[in-house]
């Protein structure tokens, strides 16, 4: 037992191991409740629990009916062309803004610089069924209600915030000599931008528009507030199941999104090493 | 600013004038990258909760369906039937909505105010419809007595001239269980409804950041504490959830939870209890399912300092002869109380407002105050009460954000 300094008792090695155990306990709460409901989708029966014939593994209690389902069901295909629409739409409107922006909030003669970051970053923190009445009450005077730029100019403002942050986050190390220089040597301030800083913190712009996808993709109070039939989306469509009648369908639609976001995982993990790199380089 | 100020100093005049001219102008350029998203910001964002905090103490229906009657009745002592003026002028007044159709408008806000008067405004205005318009002008009050004896009663005048105010301040008073009296002093109402639901829901919220925090702590210490890659394989079982879908995550413990879900069937498997347990559509649910969920969110701040905690400071404790909790309390959790009071205070602010577990788990007892801001704006469509509960939740959310700014700053927030 080397392992362990000597001055380690029993009861430090215990406790060592308990710690241990709790943390793999707590990780396991964290992911068994996602991965039981992959099984599930495959359930040949409308259920939303595990028959008998699945438990022995016999292949006749699994099939793919609920999978088929959502390609054939016209409400989930309309869901899904929806949800990409506004989830891609929303990213960059709020990408374009927030990485012009956060240039301008990085620079140390940026004037109320606090004041401003916590407002732009406020969408994060205000509860959405506050922002969900408001919009609604606002939106209406417009006429933005149960259409499509409505919800994409409120998702886009939920999306700013992780573009601020992502994106400020990758400037700390963006060197602001370089932008001085650009200007020094008679570019003008967009074509700078365009061409020296844009380059430099892709990585960070790129996460921060996936990060402002995934808002608008998951998000779902403002979509029951402000969305028409026309504009329901794949999480609407969940929220109405859930309530409604709960079948296997939105298991198959939860195993597909959790696959979407395995491979968003590594999409961001790729982007920050890559990041990680460029600066590196420097 | 002030070492800028020294090196200003040292300049000749010429020159500190043109230091001085170019700091303004890269603040205004840097002012100018900012403008476009502060204009989307400001009509998007800013300017829809402006005019909820307008819509929860401005309410101009009923100013704007019998301006004429409320001009009437302002003469009025608020004791006994009001003049005969008033109700002839209510009279012709109540024909005309009935034929427009709004008169279930004015049955709805004046029933807000004495609840089990909309039945007494709307039979009224079906009696009065088809009444000839000189009958009315001349025989407006005993006509309007006639169709329900109510309107001889001050009280449902009282109701009418409480819900003309254009500016009011009785949905805050509604939305914190308290009335004003007909002398204008303010009372408890009998039913506490609104301040047990604001109780509950931070109670609710409490109980889940001391959850987050009992199951969040050990494994952020134990990831902190592993070979790098360890703790980057480790992390990716905190990350998937953390971006796994709200609605998935839900609709799991659906599956786990529900009467012959997943958990009753192994509990009966293993022979723990022979007849399933109702677990989903109860407070606990909610409080498992919200855990779950917003568990990410405590684990990745507390991570992230607790990796910048030299463990050298620890094994010197122990191998002084300290004892284990102990040296934990009085160096460690110090060391370790930025990432704490960062996650508990962005777990407790998450769920204070969390609106769609507590609407798909919560049954009834799982309730929090967003619901009933959803169910006033949606089903029984007081807009602005549910303004005023939102206005309410949204100064205390407000607080608490500029708690957490001035403790850890708002900009420190980390992501992934």
């Amino acid at each position: 037992m080397n392992k362990f300094p000597e001055y380690f008792t029993i009861w430090h090695i215990a406790g060592h191991y308990a710690l241990r155990l709790m943390a793999y306990l707590v990780l396991a709460f964290l992911i068994l409740p996602i991965l039981v409901i992959i099984p599930l989708s495959f359930n040949a029966e409308p259920f939303f629990t595990f028959t008998p014939g699945m438990l022995s593994l016999d292949p006749d209690a699994y099939s793919l009916r609920w999978y088929n389902e959502i390609v054939t069901d016209q409400k989930w295909t309309l869901a899904i062309r929806n949800s990409f629409i506004i989830g891609i739409a929303a990213a960059l409107l709020a990408t374009v803004l927030g990485t012009i922006a956060a240039v301008g909030l990085s620079s140390p003669w940026m004037p109320f610089k606090r004041l401003i970051t916590a407002l732009l970053l406020s969408p994060m923190i205000v509860p959405l069924i506050i922002i969900a009445a408001g919009m609604f009450f606002f939106y209406t005077t417009f006429g933005l209600v149960g259409t499509f730029p409505g919800l994409i100019i409120a998702h886009a403002a939920l999306g700013v915030p992780f573009v601020i942050i992502t994106v400020t986050a990758t400037l700390t190390g963006f060197d602001r000599s370089l932008f001085s220089a650009g200007l020094s040597l008679g570019a003008s301030p967009v074509k700078v931008f365009w061409d020296v800083v844009i380059p430099l913190i892709r990585p960070g712009v790129i996460s921060g528009g996936l990060f402002a996808f995934v808002t608008s993709f998951d998000e779902v109070v403002l979509v029951l507030f402000l969305a028409g039939p026309e504009q329901r989306t794949i999480p609407r469509q969940m929220f109405s199941g859930l309530r409604e009648q709960i079948n296997p369908t939105i298991l198959a639609v939860a195993t597909l999104l959790v696959a979407l976001s395995i491979a968003l995982l590594v999409t961001l993990e790729f982007l920050r090493r890559r990041s990680e790199r460029l600066r590196g380089a420097e | 600013m002030a070492g800028s100020a020294r090196d200003q100093r040292r300049l000749a005049p010429e020159d500190a004038r043109n230091a001085a001219r170019e700091i303004r102008a890269q603040r205004v350029r840097a002012f100018l990258f900012v403008t476009p998203l502060l204009v989307f910001i400001g009509f998007a964002f800013v300017a829809p909760i402006a005019s909820m905090l307008f819509r929860s103490a401005y309410n101009p229906t009923v100013a704007e369906l019998v301006p004429a009657s409320l001009e009437a009745l302002a003469e009025w002592d608020g004791e006994g039937q009001p003049s005969e003026a008033v109700l002839t002028q209510f009279a012709v007044d109540m024909k005309r909505l009935a034929n427009d159709r709004t008169s279930g408008q004015l049955a709805e806000e004046i029933n807000r105010n004495l609840p089990g008067t909309s039945s007494v405004v709307k039979s009224t205005a079906r009696n009065l419809r088809r009444v000839e318009d000189a009958e009315l002008a001349s025989n407006g009050a005993a006509l309007l007595l006639e169709a329900n004896d109510a309107w001889g009663e001050p009280g449902i005048w009282r109701a009418l001239r409480k819900a003309g105010k254009t500016y009011t301040t009785g949905y805050y008073l509604t939305a914190l269980d308290l009335e004003m009296t007909r002398d204008g002093s303010i009372q408890q109402r009998d039913t506490q409804i609104y301040l047990k639901l604001y109780g509950k829901t931070l109670w609710m919220a409490l109980i889940i950041t001391l959850l987050t925090l009992v199951l969040g702590y050990p494994l952020a210490f134990h990831m902190a504490h592993s070979s790098t890659s360890r703790a980057n394989f480790l992390m990716v079982f905190v990350l998937l959830p953390f971006w796994t879908s709200l609605l998935v995550r839900t609709t799991s413990w659906i599956a786990l939870l529900q009467t012959n879900g997943v958990v009753n069937s192994a509990l009966i498997a293993l022979g723990l209890t022979r007849q399933p347990h109702e677990m989903l559509y109860t407070q606990f649910s909610t409080v498992i399912a919200m855990t779950h969920i917003l568990l990410p969110f405590m684990v990745l701040p507390l991570y992230s300092v607790m990796r910048g905690i030299d463990p050298s400071f620890m094994r010197a404790a122990l191998s002084m002869g300290s004892r284990p909790i102990p040296a934990f309390l009085r160096i460690y959790l110090p060391m370790s109380l930025p990432g704490l009071s960062a996650g508990a205070l962005l777990v407790f602010i998450i769920s204070v407002g969390y609106y769609i577990t507590p609407a798909l788990v919560g049954g009834t007892d799982g309730q929090m105050i967003s619901n009933i801001i959803a169910f006033h704006m949606q089903q029984s469509n007081n807009w602005e009460l549910a303004a005023a509960l939102g206005s309410l939740l949204l100064f205390l959310i407000v607080a608490l954000y500029w708690l957490y700014d001035r403790f850890i700053g708002a900009g420190n927030i980390k992501l992934g």
